[in-house]
């Protein structure tokens, strides 16, 4: 148990360097613009009407403070900082005056379940078939899957969910191809809000399942193919043990580490895909509050969904990293 | 050189078939230097034709030629997958080379900055990139942004490489010779690591590709200039899938798609070269 403290110890201080990097990054970015967000949104906010110079001092005034522009360099880094630790990114411009931690809070469960369900099922898919095709290389029906699964890897999500938003779209509507749920239908836990919420997920679940299952089920196979031919497996075989208990026990079991850390990183991977993917389907989650905050200009709110992604990440990676010891004992000694 | 190709050519399907669509899409993009029509320029022809003896591929609703239009944008992304991979190259190669020799506390902190880069979102900051820069981001920008956060992964591989070179005789014997670190990492280390930084940048071009195209999709880039993501942007904008214009989009699509097949096949065929139990297997023998 000493070992699993020291490593524990060693993840969260990685934890809390990538934290701190990442967040130092966006501030570095954002504090490095040839544009003055003070002045644009001035600017959006005043060609409505006429606006007394007075008033549009005071205006600027209070953006500065809003932004953590006002005061020398070293003031705005901590105040940046000390709002950020909170939570508190201060109120969107496109929705005001609601705060964008509410925005990014209403947003970030539909985004977290449609995330963790396809990442899951395609890992797991995707691992088991794999496994099968690299120990029963004669299969015909398994290597077709291969080529299936060559063809798809390399493809961006957004090709897979622009086919799928054609296929069921015009050509075969079963399925709805936008939002998170029904309009008629009210949200809350009822039987009704469950099914739809669970209809519209799936074509934009099936974009990134199809996707992500391609990878692993080549790295899995590929790890299957070489682990069969080590001496332990060859000894098992020509000891005459059950053929499905080499393949679960001694096969799968061993190729299944390397692709657990692939798993954490692959989640900050699928980030990226379910930007598009939201966006194609419509889906109300943190990739479409991204893109819709970039094209309204929303200063603070695109601040806020860079921050929360780079720590909701950095922790799925945390989380995944802590199970790790379990499941192979040999990574516990470093 | 030239017999191992001949030979990844003969005995290796996957690079065959990698290398010819390769040969194809750089033979298009090469095309592009002889096309009647400046790139950039819009309604030089009749606006949504189908594809015809006369116009190939079909025309846009912006009035280019979808053929020349193509083939200007793949010379643009293909040069950008290039550019990125290269720059990010030069600081994988060194992270991974210093990283892997120098071992000790010079090690722990590259790596932890490694670690760092490879963890973080890097989608959400191109895009807050996007938002700071808007209309001074360019293609030149792009790449550089690009190269400076991707190049994490492959130097953990370099270094893993290296690390094992480090304990071979020979880098006893290049240390008892006065070889300065710096001689024996250029001198001795590279050229063993070269192998699989061939196949690392083309893993790499894909990536990037791959974000340019998708950054592209959504506007976060410099949708002027035409690369295989512009070109669908304007086309998504148009909503030239719902006007029927589909030609717009598919060859795009079928062509991007291509390229990632090619270089993804390339990439699989030269890691295989790389090991050779896997080798021997595929030329009949056994592992």
């Amino acid at each position: 148990m000493r070992t699993y403290a020291a490593y524990l110890a060693k993840r969260l201080m990685q934890f809390a360097l990538v934290v701190f990097i990442g967040i130092n990054l966006t501030y570095l970015i954002s504090h490095s613009t040839p544009i003055d967000p003070v002045e644009q949104t001035i600017s959006a906010l005043t060609s409505f009407g006429n606006t007394s110079p007075e008033a549009i001092e005071t205006m600027r005034q209070s953006l500065r403070e809003l932004y953590g522009m006002s005061g020398t360099p070293l003031e705005q880094y901590l105040s940046f900082w000390s709002r950020i630790a909170v939570g508190d990114f201060g109120p969107s411009l496109s929705a005001f005056p609601t705060p964008v931690s509410e925005l990014i809070l209403r947003a970030l469960p539909w985004t977290i379940g449609l995330l963790v369900v396809a990442t899951v099922l395609a890992w797991l898919l995707g691992n088991l078939l794999g496994g099968l095709a690299g120990y029963y290389r004669k299969n015909r029906v398994l290597k077709a899957l291969g080529l299936v699964a060559m063809g798809l890897h390399p493809m961006p999500y957004y090709v897979v969910a622009f086919v799928l938003l054609v296929l069921f779209g015009f050509l075969w509507p079963v399925l709805p191809i936008s939002g998170g749920s029904g309009m008629a239908v009210e949200q809350g836990f009822s039987l009704a809000f469950v099914y739809s919420v669970f209809i519209h997920s799936l074509l934009p679940a099936l974009s990134l399942v199809l996707v992500g299952m391609g990878g692993w089920f080549l790295g899995m196979r590929a790890l299957v193919s070489n682990i069969v031919t080590e001496d332990y497996v060859v000894y098992a075989e020509l000891g005459g043990v059950d053929r499905h208990r080499i393949l679960t026990s001694y096969v799968m079991r061993n190729a299944l580490v390397p692709q657990v850390t692939g798993l954490a990183m692959s989640l900050g991977a699928i980030f990226t895909g379910a930007i598009i993917t939201e966006e194609v389907f419509g889906y109300p989650g943190i990739g479409s509050l991204l893109v819709d905050a970039v094209h309204a200009g929303d200063y603070s709110l695109v601040l806020g969904v860079t921050s929360v992604s780079i720590v909701a990440v950095s922790t799925a990676v945390l989380v995944i990293d802590l199970l790790y010891p379990l499941l192979d004992p040999r990574v516990q000694v470093e | 050189m030239f017999k191992i190709i001949r030979d990844l050519l003969r005995f290796n399907i996957e690079f065959a078939v990698g290398t010819l669509i390769t040969l194809v899409i750089v033979g298009l993009s090469v095309l592009s230097f002889f096309s009647p029509y400046p790139a950039e320029d819009i309604y030089v022809v009749a606006p949504d034709v189908p594809p015809s003896w006369e116009y190939w591929l079909g025309t846009t609703s912006r009035g280019q030629d979808v053929f020349w239009q193509m083939a200007a944008a793949l010379r643009n992304t293909l040069l950008f997958g290039l550019a990125v991979a290269a720059l990010s190259r030069v600081i994988s190669l060194t992270v991974g080379l210093v990283s892997g020799y120098m071992g000790g506390m010079t090690d722990r902190v590259l790596m932890s900055i490694n670690d760092t880069f490879i963890i973080i979102p890097l989608f959400p900051i191109l895009v807050l990139f996007y938002f700071v820069m808007r209309d001074s981001m360019s293609w030149v920008l792009l790449a550089v942004i690009m190269a400076a956060l991707g190049w994490a992964y492959d130097a953990r591989l370099i270094r893993s490489v290296a690390m094992s070179l480090r304990t071979r005789e020979f880098t006893q014997q290049s240390i008892f010779s006065g070889m300065s670190p710096r001689q024996i990492m250029t001198q001795e280390h590279l050229p063993y690591v070269l192998p699989i930084v061939f196949s690392t940048t083309l893993n790499n071009m894909n990536w990037s590709i791959g974000m340019e195209v998708t950054l592209s999709v959504l506007g976060f880039t410099d949708i002027n200039t035409p690369t295989i993501g512009s070109m669908l942007y304007w086309a998504n904008q148009h909503t030239a899938l719902v006007a029927g214009v589909w030609w717009w989009i598919a060859w795009p699509v079928i062509a991007v798609m291509l390229l990632f097949i090619g270089l993804y096949l390339l990439a699989t065929a030269l890691n295989e070269y790389i090991d050779p139990r896997s080798r021997l297997s595929r030329m009949g023998g056994t592992a």
